[in-house]
């Protein structure tokens, strides 16, 4: 299980939307909890350096991820998960996301864009110890909508 | 040194992010990291010894890979090292 907020998740979504025809990608900050899985504080939009297949490729930089990781480290969160875009294509991994995912424990968020709207929203959980016993999970994506009490006490109305 | 352990391998540091260990050069650093912890030292090399292929290494700003004397950098006691998995994927590779 993965919990983000609306506007996080409306915000991956939207990024999606924005590097159409283009594969998105960006990084999951927050902390794993036990028994509740991983939870997003915040996101941070990375730049897809693949910009000779960019339609189906997607690569961050590890220079970015290592100034990500460092952010998260000043913000007392953790690297939790990442996430891409699938342009015309079904939110659903394929062999090289496969092949290429490493960070076990974290979620792989997928959203699939059809001519340049966000369509689906997936998770998947990648699983398991080692390259050679991997793999990745469906996992349900739990999108907590700000209590309206909440709000209005930031807002000082209440 | 201190070594920045990425969210995966933090199991085999006892859920720590940041750990110490000593090393003339960076791979001696990382051949202590993975006598200190020796869970980490599959996750980290292949089984000839060699870092992993999706495994980059940064001392402090720059990647080892492209460092001219590689992992022979002489590394000093204030510098340090981040391991981070590469993020990579694709959406239509059969195509
Ligand atoms: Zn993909």
């Amino acid at each position: 299980m993965i919990h983000i907020s609306e506007e996080d998740f409306q915000a991956l979504r939207a990024h999606g939307e924005e590097t159409y025809p283009h594969e998105c990608c960006g990084v999951l900050l927050g902390k794993s909890e036990a028994g509740v899985g991983n939870r997003v504080s915040l996101i941070v939009r990375a730049g897809n350096t693949r910009t000779d297949s960019a339609h189906n490729r997607y690569n961050i930089a590890p220079q970015e991820l290592v100034k990500v990781q460092r952010q998260a480290r000043g913000l007392g969160f953790d690297i939790v998960g990442f996430y891409h875009s699938h342009p015309d294509h079904p939110a659903q991994w394929s062999q090289t996301d496969f092949a290429e995912a490493h960070w076990m424990g974290c979620s792989y968020v997928i959203t699939s864009v059809d001519k340049g709207k966000a369509e689906l929203t997936n998770s998947f959980l990648l699983t398991g110890t080692s390259e050679e016993n991997k793999a990745f999970q469906n996992e349900e994506v739990v999108v907590e909508t700000p209590q309206p009490e909440l709000i209005s006490k930031e807002r000082g109305e209440a | 040194m201190k070594i920045h352990i990425p969210t995966p391998l933090r199991s085999y540091t006892g859920g720590k992010e940041t750990v110490e260990v000593g090393g003339a050069t960076v791979a001696a650093t990382l051949d202590q990291l993975a006598t200190s912890y020796p869970e980490l030292r599959n996750h980290l090399f292949t089984a000839e010894g060699k870092l992993r292929s999706f495994v980059n290494v940064y001392l402090n700003d720059d990647d080892v890979r492209y460092l001219p004397n590689k992992e022979e950098t002489v590394a000093a006691e204030n510098d340090e090292l981040t391991i981070i998995p590469s993020i990579a994927g694709g959406c239509c590779c059969n195509l």
